[in-house]
């Protein structure tokens, strides 16, 4: 596959290949240049993955050579990989250069397994891939089939049969069990298959005798599929690729329709949903959309994806048309019915979380924040933002303490992220200061307030930090700040130097 | 003036006057403020359904006009949902929304959702958005620096927004200056000391020295208003018999020093 991408991307740069002249990809390997990856051409000359680049030229003085990217042959992979999607939403990556696709009940739509293993070989050659491929009941027996013969179906029941005649190396099992097997005179799997399990075993490992017998077809392998199969999926195909707006947008909400017609039988709501779309020269994009609570309406959903689609920062492009475009519940969740014609209440909080909903859509979840109060004195970990889509209804009954009738306000109602380091002039060094400067201003205080002292949480292993005396302070303008000096003179010791603290002093935030 | 061109102006100013009622609107509540002064001025209090603006009389008093704008907010959204939308990096300049300090101003944290929008042009759209959804009790859009983006036709837009559903829209600017919009009310905010007293004392409720520059319905005024937390409403100072105008020279002195301090930077 490298020397594919290779050639892929020479040909689209325009400068043309020719399949005449053997190329090969080498990789560095214990300072020796190996062959990584090579073309047929290259291979009628004799030679062969792993050969050090030195003998290869002295076989084929002009044989062009290819740096190896790790990197970009993964990226491929994963691209391939997503075109495949549109075949089976079981896709799972065999490193470096396979696929395994669960077809599972897949097949039928798209004329039978045969047909299927014909449209997907022939689209990626079409595309410049050297593609081998097999289909059977697990995929132990397929790739141990797939390294052999290409195109072959191995129908139920007939594993055995059919890998019993290939050689010991299609198991693909290491070097050593390999050399292990030929020495011992097995040369085909059918060999090693006569032999009784415990033999084989005690020789190779339990881990060898499992392969055989899921080659052979006896158990299941299942596969890691790249992504979770989403709950509901509906798609629609397309004869003549679509490129307009107007009519994506139509596609997407006539299937929004179907999906949730799908849903509603199951009474279920979606909470993530996701749009694929395949564009015909092979890329895929994905736009996913979060919301709040299960969404049971078509026109919510045709609603978010409108907002999601104008505000990508790299909008969608469609190339020379989307030949299919999908969309899928990748999570949904059971609606709970309520009532909501005599409940005002019921209804401003939905319309509220579909507001929500439309601005995540549009700008991230993460920016759509709800403060929570946390049991902590330490102020700037007292509340917490959390995304609003998740926890609005936990905030709405958030228990906040009291405050103090009669009492002016002992928090700012701006709070610095970090707290910003202050010169300060103090009468005298624990007492509150008479002058400071911020950002470069002077302040003379007129008012001063406190300390009020904050103690850091010395039993939690990120509390380690010096005792804090805050201070509220006004300055001849009227404006109020709270400050706070950091450590307690002459009392506290710094871990890091030994000493007695030099306490320093801190803007943290400012009252209205 | 002929009569001709007469009855021409007429008809303009009527047209004018049916398209700024809006058709449909939302019937324009008012909200009082509690200060007496004030709320004569704007004829029984503050207009919901319509945009108002607060401008922060420089960077400094960025919190002292959050506080206001919060004051009005409460006033107007009355325990329903509020929506503070401002850009990320304003929180670097003017720290972060403290959710406790508002608890503290007596205003229930529970109904704040904030965004944080990554441009002014998203802050704007989802504004006008969100005034779209009468569940709502205000939308907050706080917009650091000057702009363009709301001139009179950014500003109308939210206007309409607001005037459809009811929701009161309240801008609030930071580090600029105010420039024309279709804002029912301009408001210049700064902090107002407090009164004199013992050093060690602690201040009283928050105090703002409150300039309403622009009264689409009456006359303009300045007054020291007092936010009083318990009671969540504004009010008017208890020692009104402080010396006033020695706190208005002082103020002069102040505006200038950030004039020139503007100058330098």
């Amino acid at each position: 596959m490298p020397i594919d991408r290779i050639k892929r991307k020479l040909t689209s740069e325009g400068a043309g290949t020719r399949d005449d002249v053997p190329g090969v990809v080498v990789i560095k390997d214990s300072n020796a240049l190996l062959i990584h990856s090579l073309d047929e051409a290259a291979a009628r000359w004799g030679l062969t993955q792993a050969l050090p680049l030195a003998n290869a030229r002295a076989i084929c003085p002009d044989l062009v050579v290819h740096e190896a990217d790790i990197a970009a042959d993964a990226k491929t992979l994963e691209d391939v990989a997503d075109w495949c999607d549109r075949f089976t939403p079981l896709v799972a990556l065999d490193a470096p250069h396979g696929l395994l696709l669960d077809i599972t009940g897949c097949a039928h739509l798209f004329g039978g397994e045969e047909r299927l293993l014909k449209l997907v070989c022939d689209a990626l050659t079409q595309r410049g891939f050297t593609v081998t491929a097999a289909i059977a009941s697990n995929p132990v027996c397929a790739r141990t089939m797939n390294r052999h013969v290409h195109g072959r179906i191995v129908p139920d029941g007939e594993e055995a049969s059919a890998v019993s005649p290939l050689p010991v190396s299609a198991l693909g099992a290491s070097e050593a069990i390999t050399l292990g097997l030929r020495r011992a005179g097995l040369k085909t799997i059918g060999d090693v298959a006569s032999r009784a399990p415990h033999e084989i075993t005690a020789r190779f490992g339990a881990a060898f005798t499992a392969r055989l017998a899921q080659a052979l077809g006896e158990g299941d392998a299942p596969i890691s599929p790249r992504k979770p199969p989403p709950d509901y999926i509906v798609e629609k195909r397309f004869a003549e690729p679509v490129a307009t707006d107007t009519v994506i947008a139509m596609s997407l909400s006539s299937l929004a329709t179907t999906l949730v017609a799908a849903m509603a039988q199951q009474g279920k709501g979606a909470r993530r949903l996701e749009a694929l779309f395949f564009r015909t020269d092979g890329a895929v994009r994905l736009i996913a959309v979060d919301t709040g609570q299960p969404v049971t309406e078509a026109r919510v959903i045709d609603r978010l994806f409108r907002e999601r689609l104008e505000a990508l920062n790299d909008p969608l492009d469609p190339g020379f048309g989307f030949d299919l475009i999908r969309l899928s519940a990748a999570r949904s969740e059971i609606v709970v019915q309520q009532q909501r014609d005599l409940d005002a209440h019921v209804h401003d909080s939905d319309e509220l979380a579909a507001l929500i909903d439309r601005i995540a859509a549009r700008i991230g979840g993460k920016r759509v924040l709800v403060h929570l109060p946390q049991d902590m004195h330490i102020p700037e970990r007292a509340v917490l933002p959390v995304p609003a889509q998740q926890h609005l209804a936990a905030a709405q009954q958030a228990d906040w303490p009291e405050r103090i009738e009669d009492e002016p306000p002992l928090r700012p109602l701006r709070l610095f992220e970090r707290p910003e380091a202050i010169d300060v002039i103090a009468q005298v060094p624990d007492g509150p200061p008479a002058r400071f400067v911020w950002r470069r201003a002077a302040h003379a205080v007129v008012r001063a307030e406190g300390p009020e002292r904050i103690a850091m949480e010395w039993w939690r292993p990120d509390g380690q930090g010096f005792t804090r005396d805050y201070f509220r302070i006004e300055d001849e303008h009227g404006l109020r700040f709270w400050l706070y000096r950091d450590g307690l003179y002459d009392r506290e010791i710094d871990p890091k130097t030994g000493k007695p603290v030099q306490p320093a002093w801190y803007m943290h935030g400012l009252f209205a | 003036m002929t009569g001709a061109r007469m009855s021409t102006l007429a008809t303009l100013r009527s047209r004018i006057a049916r398209l700024e009622a809006g058709e449909g609107a939302h019937e324009a509540r008012r909200v009082a403020l509690g200060h007496a002064e004030a709320d004569a001025l704007l004829q029984g209090g503050l207009a919901t359904g319509a945009l108002h603006e607060v401008f922060a009389d420089g960077g400094r008093q960025a919190t002292t006009a959050t506080g206001f704008v919060f004051g009005l907010a409460g006033r107007v959204a009355a325990r329903r949902p509020l929506l503070w939308i401002r850009q990320d990096y304003a929180e670097r300049e003017t720290g972060a929304l403290s959710a406790s300090g508002l608890a503290e101003l007596g205003l229930d944290p529970r109904c704040l959702v904030t965004v944080r929008a990554p441009d002014l042009e998203a802050a704007l759209r989802i504004a006008a958005d969100a005034l779209a959804c009468d569940a709502l009790g205000a939308v907050v859009l706080e917009v650091w620096g000057e702009t363009q983006k709301l001139d009179l036709v950014g500003s109308r837009k939210l206007t309409l927004a607001a005037q459809e559903s009811g929701v009161t829209a309240l801008v609030l600017r930071i580090a600029a200056l105010p420039t024309p919009s279709t804002a029912e009310t301009r408001w210049s905010v700064r902090a107002a000391p407090s009164l004199p007293g013992a050093a060690s004392e602690a201040w009283g409720a928050p105090r703002f020295d409150a300039e309403l520059i622009r009264n689409r319905h009456g006359q303009t005024g300045r007054w020291i208003m007092e936010w009083s937390c318990d009671a969540c409403c504004f009010s008017q100072p208890a020692a009104d018999s402080q010396p006033v105008a020695a706190t208005l020279a002082d103020r002069s002195h102040q505006a200038q020093t950030h004039k020139r301090r503007r100058r330098h930077a």
